[in-house]
């Protein structure tokens, strides 16, 4: 895809434990749960990186704290940071994230996906890119776009 | 008349269904929905399809009369009637507009026009039916003169936004046109001379209170010495112009801000449209409509305007496009979305409302 990498000696960080669920036994089982933090992050965190074999979780691109969730405004918001401040990859990244969770939400959910503040040389233009629908629309229909993406969003055996 | 003396309700008349993806953009056919004759709407689509939707009868339910499919290879970002209603063109990221005409109970393509380098997003017919504007993602504006025999011949492509052009719009009556992009500006383009020589005569950026996030719509009032356009930056604002220097053939008469609607937005606005009767609707990335209208008490700073209503919940999703039919006595606004659906409007006084006179 590339011939030179971007950032050629990423850190990869452990993986978060996951967590289990243990539903309190005073709720009302068919209540609907509302979608929380955890949730959304465990949709997201084995993303895979676009150059490397490991999960956005592994090179923390994302962690749990990323991602701020309001289920009764249907809100999400996802601010991820790139292994390094010059990375091009970062859009691809972003679409990544908006992509999974264009296909896991509700349709009623509103996301804005975001660079962590600082922490990308050209954030802004990457922030707006990200968040303008239309080109959006038009990434998905490039097919050599969508096979990157669809590579970073395809299961990984160990999870 | 003073709309805010009343309590008005956006009535929904009809929920149209049929796109299988998101709805990008409609438009009412010019002179359908008065005199008897039926209204006339097109909408298209990330489905890559139009749509054609008639009302039965003058005042009937409307259905889906036509679909126009397997010309576009990619989303149809936009569509619109030529002013005699004769021609349709419709804009596709598949980098060509197609233009359409009705022939013998069909719709057929009956020219492509080639030339953007990739997504084309808007069109826009000027006020005599004599020339097409384009725009699109490679930063440019294309005008096409309308040829007899439905030739189109490209007569200049302009240059100047430095990033992707969201819209194209002419001037109700003057052959100006305006452009809106991602750049956060609006670009005025007029001919000098009679040699097909367009050139930007104004740009409208932060540092002339313009926006400060992308442009995506703008639109005219009835007399053409108002805009109004809307942004990413959550604000609509108005601009003002001296018709009389513009009818005139003054094409320079400059344009200046003269308001902004703020707060009222806390999503996107993609879509404003402004009715024939001085009622402005915008439609935004938050599923809701509202309608806004100029305070009858002008201040010293210029006119003022006030929200007239805001429908929650107008779609389940984003609403791309808002539109009313200028020809029918009825407020009738046509709504398109994300959602898939198409909704048409009415704007009536409140049932149970109405006003006690002494």
């Amino acid at each position: 895809m590339v011939s030179e990498l971007i950032n050629a000696n990423p850190i990869v960080y452990e993986k978060k434990e996951r967590r289990v669920r243990i539903p309190a036994a005073d709720v009302d089982e068919y209540a609907v749960e509302p979608i929380d933090q955890l949730e959304i992050f465990d949709h997201l965190r084995d993303i895979k990186d676009p150059e490397h074999p490991y999960s956005l979780e592994e090179l923390k691109v994302i962690s749990e704290d990323a991602v701020e969730v309001d289920d009764k405004r249907s809100y999400v918001r996802v601010t991820f940071t790139p292994t390094v401040e010059h990375c091009s990859m970062a859009t691809i990244i972003g679409l990544c994230l908006r992509v999974k969770l264009m296909r896991c939400l509700p349709s009623r959910y509103k996301v804005d996906i975001r660079v962590a503040p600082g922490t990308h040389a050209t954030e802004a233009a990457v922030n707006k890119q990200l968040n303008d629908k239309e080109r959006v629309a038009a990434a998905l229909e490039n097919p050599n776009l969508v096979d990157i993406v669809d590579e970073c969003l395809a299961p990984s055996y160990e999870s | 008349m003073n709309f805010l003396d009343k309590t008005f309700e956006l009535k929904e008349i009809q929920r149209l269904e049929g796109h299988s993806d998101r709805v990008w953009s409609v438009a009412w056919k010019p002179a359908t929905g008065t005199d008897g004759v039926p209204a006339v709407l097109a909408s298209c689509s990330g489905d890559k399809t139009v749509r054609i939707w008639e009302q039965s009868s003058p005042s009937g339910s409307f259905h889906c009369k036509a679909v126009l499919e397997e010309t576009h290879t990619r989303t149809v970002r936009s569509c619109g009637w030529s002013p005699s209603g004769k021609l349709l063109a419709t804009a596709s990221f598949d980098a060509t507009t197609a233009i359409w005409e009705h022939i013998g109970g069909d719709f057929e393509c009956v020219s492509t026009l080639e030339g953007h380098e990739n997504e084309v997003k808007s069109i826009s017919w000027n006020a005599s039916g004599t020339l097409l504007a384009t725009c699109g993602r490679d930063k440019s504006v294309w005008i096409w003169e309308v040829l007899p025999g439905n030739e189109f011949e490209c007569v200049s492509v302009l240059q100047g936004h430095t990033q992707d052009v969201k819209m194209v719009q002419w001037h109700p009556s003057v052959d100006i046109l305006f452009s809106c992009s991602y750049d956060n500006t609006i670009k005025v383009w007029a001919e000098e001379g009679d040699s097909d020589d367009w050139h930007c005569i104004q740009t409208l950026a932060e540092s002339s209170s313009g926006h400060t996030s992308t442009v995506w719509a703008l639109s005219f009032n009835f007399s053409g010495d108002k805009m109004v356009t809307c942004s990413d930056d959550l604000t609509l604002k108005i601009w003002s112009a001296d018709i009389a220097r513009l009818q005139s053939g003054d094409v320079k008469a400059p344009w200046r801000h003269i308001s902004t609607l703020s707060g009222y937005h806390d999503r996107t606005v993609f879509s404003v449209h402004w009715s024939r009767e001085g009622i402005i609707a915008s439609g935004a990335a938050d599923d809701a409509i509202r309608l806004f209208v100029e305070n009858e008490d002008k201040s010293v700073d210029g006119p003022t305007y006030s929200l007239l209503l805001k429908k929650e919940k107008a779609h389940e999703m984003d609403v791309n496009a808002v539109q009313w039919n200028t020809a029918t006595d009825k407020r009738l606004l046509a709504s398109a979305s994300d959602d898939g659906t198409i909704k048409i409007w009415e704007l009536a006084p409140q049932s149970g409302g109405e006003e006690l006179s002494l």
